[in-house]
């Protein structure tokens, strides 16, 4: 297990900008490590420089210090077209306001990234079409953005990031635009897919709750990460993270989570803290998700967006430490 | 795959703002239709003038006084009828030879009056220059020899003065002076600008006598063979020097006369065409300005194509191909209109013009160049577009 290279391995990694000649530091010194099949969460308030790590994550941006590997390469050692080959392979990003062209049709806009490595048409459309099915637009291939929900468009925008088969999803905000039902959807069909293709799903997000599903949680401030669910379980300051790998909890999941049909899809909740999130999976013999996919259809819409706030916090808190043993 | 895409989009984009983009193409389509009309009607003018010089006559050698630049003064010319008779010797053949003594005069019959040329000339004139008749006789040696008041009318100047009557046999008043008239000349329009059917053949003794004047103006020479019609010239002009040493004449040809026109028609066309020219590049900065405003509506686009793996070439090269395309569909529309211009005018006024290919292929290309030199500025601005502010664009 220790054996599987890093997504991501960030080490003591700092971002400076230059404002009108005042410099600003957004990133002090930040260290993670993100292995395939992780699901991370991370949260902070505005201004902790959660966006600037994401940035720097998904290679959209360099960092003014540290060590940054992405997919085994120093971004540091990259040109530009290189950085745009690294985002292309390895990343796949679901932006909060969807970012989806318009005009273009749902398989258009999922083939895009496609685009950019050459592929043929004819490939891109089998490709973009295949990936839509598997977010549940199957039907609507041809749809363009304003022809559907926000719920949809963020599928086809997962579609889009899941296409090219990246080894990270960096999720930003992904349910910020949603109402709560269509957001707990799309949430689960992160984690579904998360658990079934073994990407590292990395998500920022405001909601506890949210963060609280998630199998590890990274939590800024002032340009810093605080906390680290899987460095403070083994009682190591989040700066050390070289000795992570073979102790962490992403490392034993990182196996079974890649094999869907494995078990219930979210190995790390193989130990019950997970009950909650994988019971939302449709494949799974749980008494839970029997209720839950009864509820899978509008009524449970209305019904969920009263449970929201009571039960599934109390789940989440019961469940992260749950998370931690595991 | 990539190139394949850049059209797509860049077509997509066109047809997504088809008002913003017909408008950015019209001040293209301007610049191209009026560089190609104006190209066309110097071009057609030069082709008509060619024509007419060629159509005065084969093998013409020309000799005045002074010389023949532009910007030279005219020079009273000297010359007398002696002086042609020196030519014919030159020459070996009388008939090669024809005379002008020409000026302005108003010509009467009954109550009709017409303000004319008047040209003295001699007998030979049809022989060397290209002159047909429609009705009666040319003037003869005889005429010439003799002084005798029958003129040769033009028609124009037959229709002016005759236009419900034949004019053969009848008198025209040449400045107070009565004619006879003896012959029509066929209608032969017009010539470096010149009404050549508004002008009255009498023997060249009569109008001298007209004006109380010994001088011709210039002798015309039909030279014998193409070949040495250079070294004729040099030997008249010799000649003539030897004559009037006080003088300096020049023998001209057609080739020369075709030669200067044809510079100066070039250069009128040259300025014509620079002139419509400024309004092609003002049509260029309308592209670039309006590339611009599509890069930073599209910052969106940019930043999401740059996630996803679009590298800033990508970038770079989808806009240039916007703004080319803007330039050479506005070009291609620009020939349309243009030649459709051009070949209205040709057909419906007195202005000739002519299409040539190598003004529609220069259209074409400063188009399509002007679309490269104006989007280059907003292709490389998105191409560079730093990815985080991008995506973060309202």
């Amino acid at each position: 297990m220790s054996d599987t290279p890093p997504a991501i391995e960030a080490v003591d990694v700092s971002r400076t900008y230059q404002l009108d000649g005042v410099s600003v530091e957004a990133l002090r010194g930040v260290s993670l490590t993100v292995r395939p099949g992780d699901y991370v969460a991370l949260v902070g308030p505005s201004g902790s420089g959660k966006s600037t790590l994401m940035h720097l994550l998904g290679g959209l941006d360099r960092p003014t210090g540290g060590r940054l590997v992405l997919g085994g390469r120093d971004v540091n050692a990259l040109s530009p077209p290189e950085m745009a080959a690294l985002r292309n392979e390895t990343i796949g990003f679901v932006f909060q306001a969807f970012h989806l062209l318009p005009r273009t049709s749902a398989v258009e806009n999922v083939a895009l990234p496609l685009v950019y490595r050459g592929m043929s048409a004819r490939q891109r459309r089998e490709r973009a079409a295949a990936m839509l099915g598997r977010v549940g637009l199957g039907h609507r291939l041809d749809h363009r953005p304003n022809q559907m929900s926000g719920g949809e468009q963020q599928r086809v925008a997962i579609a889009r990031a899941l296409v090219t088969e990246p080894t990270v999803l960096l999720a930003d905000e992904p349910t910020g635009n949603l109402d709560s039902v269509t957001g707990a959807a799309v949430l689960e069909l992160l984690e579904r897919l998360n658990a079934e293709s073994g990407v590292a799903l990395v998500m920022v997000t405001h909601d506890q709750e949210v963060a609280a599903r998630a199998a590890r949680r990274i939590t800024m401030r002032d340009g810093v990460v605080v906390a680290d669910s899987a460095a403070e379980r083994h009682d190591r300051p989040p700066s050390v993270d070289h000795g992570r790998p073979e102790t962490l909890v992403p490392a034993p999941s990182a196996e079974p989570r890649s094999v869907s049909g494995n078990g219930p899809g979210h190995p790390s909740g193989g130990s019950g803290g997970a009950a909650g999130a994988t019971g939302r999976l449709p494949h799974e013999p749980d008494p839970h998700r029997a209720e839950v996919d009864m509820r899978e259809p509008d009524p449970r819409r209305a019904k969920a967006d009263m449970r929201e706030p009571g039960p599934r916090g109390a789940e989440v808190d019961t469940r992260e430490p749950g998370d931690g043993v595991a | 795959m990539r190139v394949a895409e850049a059209w797509r989009v860049a077509l997509d984009a066109l047809r997504a703002n088809r008002l913003r983009s017909s408008l950015t193409m019209l001040g293209v389509i301007i610049g191209v239709a009026s560089v190609v009309l104006l190209v066309a009607i110097g071009t057609g003018t030069k082709q008509k003038v060619e024509q007419q010089v060629e159509g005065l006559g084969s093998n013409l050698l020309l000799v005045v006084p002074g010389k023949i630049e532009v910007g030279t003064a005219p020079v009273v010319s000297p010359l007398t009828l002696k002086d042609a008779e020196a030519v014919s010797r030159v020459v070996g053949d009388p008939q090669r030879v024809a005379v002008t003594v020409a000026s302005g005069a108003t010509a009467r019959a009954g109550a009709r009056s017409d303000f004319t040329t008047v040209q003295g000339v001699l007998e030979t004139t049809p022989t060397v220059f290209t002159r047909t008749l429609a009705r009666g006789r040319y003037l003869t040696g005889t005429d010439v020899d003799t002084s005798r008041r029958v003129a040769v009318l033009g028609d124009s100047v037959a229709r002016a003065l005759f236009p419900d009557r034949d004019p053969l046999g009848q008198q025209v008043t040449l400045a107070g002076v009565r004619f006879r008239v003896i012959g029509v000349f066929a209608p032969l329009g017009q010539s470096l600008g010149v009404d050549r059917d508004d002008e009255v053949h009498v023997p060249v003794t009569a109008a001298q006598r007209l004006w109380g004047t010994q001088r011709v103006d210039g002798i015309a020479v039909k030279a014998p063979d193409r070949e040495r019609i250079d070294e004729l010239g040099e030997r008249i002009v010799a000649e003539l020097n030897r004559r009037h040493p006080d003088t300096e004449f020049s023998a001209v040809t057609q080739q020369q006369i075709l030669g200067v026109l044809g510079d100066i028609l070039g250069v009128l066309t040259g300025v014509l065409a620079a002139i419509a020219g400024i309004s092609l590049l003002v049509g260029g900065v309308g592209v670039s300005n309006i590339m611009l405003v599509s890069v930073r509506e599209r910052t969106r686009e940019i930043g999401l194509r740059k996630a996803v793996g679009a590298r800033p070439r990508d970038i770079g090269v989808q806009f240039l191909l916007e703004a080319v395309l803007l330039t050479t569909i506005g070009g291609l529309t620009g020939m349309a209109l243009g030649v459709g211009t051009a070949l209205l005018v040709d057909a419906l006024s007195p202005i000739p013009a002519a299409i040539t290919w190598w003004s529609l292929a220069l259209a074409f290309g400063v188009s399509a160049a002007v679309g490269i030199v104006f989007g280059v500025v907003p292709a490389q601005r998105a191409g560079r577009l730093d990815p985080v502010v991008a995506l973060r664009a309202e």
